[in-house]
């Protein structure tokens, strides 16, 4: 007999619906489940429980009153503390915003305030979004559920380490250079970075703008689909907005992959550095997909080497100028008797900001700077066009790519602190989406041979989720269900 | 003669008259309550994002049209990096090497002769808040902290740029001049420079004529008016010819205007010269000004200040001046067009505009649109005069009576009895009450003193209190002493 | 591509963060190596290759000129660290001598 807390959101939303349980219930479940298990996990900097009955409450009186509501209505979710709910605390992992309480909702929000999802917590995260483990977060890294001792990836690691855990069927990440798509991956569960534009990012404390977006954790495709659907679309707020409909993810995602181009990413799959439990078990993943009757073919992309170079420039350039408004001024930490307003800038940012995120800004404020520009800004967005050129002309030739996400399982806490270009390579297979503006999604594929989970990536073009969610799900069926992370065991 | 050549440049911002702000609808109306005219966007509050206002864009294009400016098809915005406390999230957002107006001009009349100014470019950008200074004197330099508002924040900024053609105080205020009627009369902006809604910094260097380099530039910065600029480069000129005579060099800088002294003097600022950063606005995507969109604004266009000018000087039979008075903003020209539409001849209708009427609203520090005296009285005013019902004198009197008292012009005469004495009869009968009452004089005159004569008017007229036809008196009297 | 102390210093100066000379050197050195390996992206050919600004293909996104609501003051104003008279209060602007 199931636990509510080990269901699919899909399955507690229809439970809700068809009155079998409460909404209440649900959320009273899964905070309790919190309160027990996330001083070891710390996927939550807060926790938002008033929030998250109300909205609960709400879900229940309106079922109650015979009120047909979408599919997650009363399905608990975690919230990547990047994304501001008016009047609670939103730190984005960082000291220079212990007590921000913003004065206003992300659309995003509002969205699944309108879904009836109730948000259970702000999760933990590498500070600005800026990392690969959460270890850059000024409140302590989260932990693996599937080794303590682990890191959960990152940036989103307390989302993907909340879902995994079984604190919150759905969570929601932000993906710059693969930060939902890799804690994804190291955690066992499901995550998707949407096409650039598709979801909303005004609310979303920006960290690089042209690769920035918001994207659903779950641990089933047809939940991260059921999710992104419900916070998807056009918004008035957000200019980088895309103007049209959104479709139903979830709908025909038994259509298969009969036929399915698929591209293998050959540069990556025994690329240098690639653990061999990951490569195996992508091979793996490839013959069910083959076995399935998608054609698979193999394709190199060489500018891709290039891209992870570009990303480093483009996305400190853009992040130097969003965390200038981060000065003592207007809100967060403020250093007190200043004798001017330079040096209350200058110790409230030094105090504030953790070591990687000054590292970003030193690095984003030289790559700008004068008689530089051109040869690093200016030079990483000939190379993004280089990138955007190569998957246009990898989709005349497939459907979708495929690779691993990430090339190794989770590494130890502490293991890749001290180098940051270390840390940067994390992000080789995801990076490439992000310059382009593309679809991708990650899910598991089964356990490396250190016991660890696996990430299988799908990539597609722009807009091309239906697609990517069908040929995930076809997947996902023919590999069957994949086990639980320890901490489910011992709890 | 200077051996110098004086080489200008002037940079204009105004700030456009729209509802909403630049990147967002907060709206923009003046005098506020502090920081109630804000919202998450135009308080850079984190995780905000901009959207821009079509009907700012559209101005910028009217704008750039109306200074001959070729409309760029593909533009974008910038970000302008650098920290300062009113700006809320330390950039602005710009535009920079793509400017959505470029290579334009405007023609400036000095000393009877047209001069082109070129336009290099007109962009967007948004206006930063409000600081008030507190300390000793309000001032900048003594303050121990200062307080910020942001309604300001976020309203849209038109810069215009020109070359480096402007060559002296007067061609730059000529250059304001033209530049603010035509902004009047696209009805962009209410183009107040001393309320800041116009503000202009000015470069200026001296080089030896004919040298195709330039000197160094200073740029000078806190104009409050068109008359600052005039007296700022005046003074700056003078103060580079005499470092240039005594062989020192000029240093590059910024300096301060300050009005009461009239002298401008060094920002003195450790920061060394800012490095903008400048780079792709990634929250805002191109402008693409396609032909028809340009097109369609352009049909917007009204007839300019130049044009209208030369219109109505033409079609009125205006001297230059007089053209320009009554055409000086679009307010000036719908009372001069309704003055005419009442019957007034355009001549008559210029003089008064340009006289009692100008006089009238500079005492009372009012624009011609809050005029006391509507086009119809004084039509009715020029009329009378016309038909020599009153004395032009007692008509100006009556004109001033009204403005202040806010009866027509013709009231006031029917009350203070200002009508003119036309009555020969009676002009007579006081004549020779005069000349009875002035014998010696009248012997004088006899005796040859034309100048007793003036005297002699001088009595009737006061006699008849002003009242009296000057002609008739005239007459009358040399007819009663031959 | 070896970055010295003195750049360092002046970006920080640019960026608003200030540093020992340990950190400086530290980040001269940090700097340094992640540069080099952007380096391989300023060896690239890419003389006819326009930059990419935005990844999208959107263009002309505006709104109407249209007032919205605004935040109270007391809103505005909730997040300030310090307040006079419905104003962010900040120490003096001009560097203190």
């Amino acid at each position: 007999m199931s636990e509510l807390w080990e269901l699919s959101a899909a399955e507690i939303g229809f439970m809700i619906a068809r009155k079998e349980t409460s909404a209440r219930a649900v959320v009273d479940a899964h905070l309790s489940r919190i309160e027990s298990l996330d001083e070891a996990v710390n996927a939550f900097l807060t926790l938002t429980p008033d929030l998250a009955r109300a909205t609960a409450d709400d879900v229940d009186a309106k079922i109650a009153a015979g009120e047909k509501l979408g599919p997650l209505a009363g399905v608990p979710l975690a919230l990547k503390d990047i994304l501001c709910i008016d009047g609670v605390r939103t730190t984005a992992g960082s000291k220079i915003l212990e007590n921000y309480r913003p004065p206003y909702d992300a659309t995003v929000v509002q969205k699944l305030r309108e879904a009836g999802v109730p948000i259970v917590g702000k999760a933990n995260l590498d500070e600005f979004a800026m990392g690969s483990s959460t270890e850059n977060s000024a409140y302590g890294p989260s932990h693996n559920p599937w080794d303590l001792a682990r890191v959960p990836g990152g940036s989103s690691g307390g989302s993907a380490a909340a879902v995994s855990a079984g604190f919150a069927p759905l969570g929601i990440g932000t993906d710059t250079g693969g930060s939902i798509r890799q804690p994804a991956s190291l955690c066992g569960v499901v995550g998707v970075k949407p096409t650039y534009g598709l979801v909303s990012r005004y609310g979303v404390l920006a960290f690089a703008s042209s690769l920035d977006q918001v994207g659903p954790f779950a641990r089933t495709v047809k939940d991260a689909a059921l999710l992104l659907e419900a916070i998807a679309g056009h918004d008035r707020m957000d200019a980088t907005s895309i103007p049209d409909d959104v479709p139903g993810y979830a709908e025909g995602l038994e259509s298969g992959v009969k036929g399915l181009r698929i591209g293998v990413v050959s540069d990556w799959i025994a690329g240098e550095g690639v653990q061999s439990g990951v490569t195996e078990r992508v091979r793996t993943a490839i013959e069910a997909l083959s076995g399935l009757g998608a054609e698979i073919g193999e394709i190199s992309l060489p500018s891709f080497r290039y891209a992870l170079s570009a990303y480093y420039l483009i996305a400190p350039a853009e992040c130097s100028s969003n965390l200038a408004r981060y000065d003592g001024v207007r809100w967060g930490l403020r250093a007190r008797d200043a004798k001017d307003v330079v040096e209350m800038n200058v110790r409230s940012r030094t105090e504030g900001f953790g070591d990687e995120v000054k590292r970003r800004i030193m690095l984003g404020t030289y790559a700008l700077s004068a008689g530089y520009y051109d040869a690093y800004y200016g030079k990483a967005q000939q190379v993004r066009t280089l990138v955007i050129r190569d998957f246009e002309k990898a989709y005349e030739r497939f459907d979708v790519l495929l690779g691993p996400t990430s090339p190794t399982t989770a590494f130890k806490i502490g293991e890749k602190a001290d180098d940051p270009l270390a840390m940067y390579l994390n992000d080789v297979f995801t990076i490439p989406s992000n310059l382009a503006g593309a679809a991708a999604i990650s899910l598991p594929c089964g356990l490396a041979d250190d016991g660890l989970p696996v990430g299988l990536q799908l990539l597609g073009p722009p807009q091309s989720e239906r697609l990517l969610f069908r040929a995930a799900y076809a997947y996902e069926q023919a590999r069957g269900p994949v086990p639980a992370p320890p901490l489910w065991v011992t709890s | 003669m200077s051996p110098y050549e004086t080489v200008i440049g002037l940079e204009v911002h105004v700030e456009l008259a729209t509802r909403s702000k630049m990147f967002c609808d907060s709206p923009t109306t003046f005098g506020a309550e502090p920081n109630t005219q804000t919202c998450p966007v135009c308080l850079g509050e984190p995780g905000s994002l901009p959207v821009p206002n079509k009907q700012a864009i559209e101005h910028l294009m009217l704008i750039g049209l109306a200074l001959d400016c070729r409309i760029a098809p593909h533009s974008l915005f910038h970000r302008k990096n650098y920290f300062y406390p009113d700006m809320p999230k330390n950039y602005q957002i710009s535009q920079y090497d793509l400017p959505l107006c470029v290579d334009g001009h405007l023609d400036v009349d000095v000393d009877g002769e047209s001069r082109r100014v070129g336009i290099t470019r007109a962009h967007m950008e948004e206006d930063t808040g409000k600081s008030l200074h507190v300390g000793a004197t309000g001032r900048i330099a003594e303050a121990k902290y200062s307080l910020i508002d942001y309604n300001r924040a976020g309203i849209p900024l038109v810069e215009v740029v020109s070359e480096p053609d402007i060559r002296s105080p007067i061609e730059a205020q000529r250059y304001l001049a033209e530049l603010r009627a035509i902004l009047l009369t696209l009805g962009v902006s209410d183009v107040r420079m001393e309320e800041g809604s116009m503000r202009c910094d000015a470069n200026v260097s001296l080089r030896a004529p004919g040298d195709g380099a330039f000197g160094t530039k200073v740029e000078i910065k806190n104009l409050n008016s068109i008359r600052s600029v005039a007296r700022a480069l005046t003074y700056e000129i003078d103060r580079q010819e005499k470092a240039l005579d005594a062989g020192d060099t000029v240093v590059q800088e910024t300096r301060h205007f300050d009005e009461n002294t009239g002298k401008t003097h060094s920002l003195r600022s450790k920061e060394e010269a800012f490095d903008y950063r400048y780079f792709p606005e990634p929250d805002l995507v191109p402008i693409e000004a396609g032909q028809s969109w340009i097109d369609e604004v352009r049909a917007q266009l009204p007839e300019l200040p130049r044009a209208r000018r030369a219109r109505i000087a033409a079609e009125h039979d205006l001297t230059p001046e007089q053209a320009t008075f009554v055409t000086a903003s679009p307010a000036s020209v719908e009372y001069f067009e309704a003055l005419l539409a009442e019957g007034a001849p355009a001549r008559d209708a210029a003089v008064w505009m340009a006289g009692e009427l100008a006089r009238a609203l500079n005492t009372a520090g009012e624009n011609i649109e809050q005029s006391r005296v509507a086009p119809k009285d004084l039509a009715q005013l020029i009329q009378a005069v016309e038909e020599v019902r009153v004395t032009l004198n007692s008509a100006k009197k009556a004109f001033q009576d009204a403005y202040a008292s806010g009866k027509t012009p013709l009231e006031i005469v029917e009350e203070k009895g200002l009508q003119q004495v036309s009555d020969d009869n009676a002009i007579i009968a006081i004549v020779d009450q005069v000349l009875a009452a002035n014998q010696a004089e009248v012997e004088r005159f006899r005796a040859g003193e034309e100048k007793v004569f003036k005297f002699l008017v001088g009595q009737v007229m006061k006699a008849t209190k002003g009242q009296a036809s000057p002609q008739v008196v005239d007459q009358t009297l040399r007819a009663r002493l031959s | 591509m070896a970055l010295t102390r003195e750049q360092v210093a002046h970006v920080a100066r640019l960026a608003r963060l200030s540093f020992t000379d340990e950190e400086l050197d530290r980040f001269a050195h940090q700097l340094s190596d992640i540069l080099a390996y952007a380096d391989q992206v300023t060896a690239l050919a890419t003389e006819d290759v326009p930059p990419t600004s935005h990844a999208l293909p959107l263009k002309n996104v505006f709104r109407p000129d249209e007032i919205g609501p605004c935040l109270p003051q007391e809103k505005a104003l909730s997040t300030a660290p310090e307040i006079e008279q419905g104003r962010f209060r900040v120490p003096r602007i001009m560097e203190a001598p």
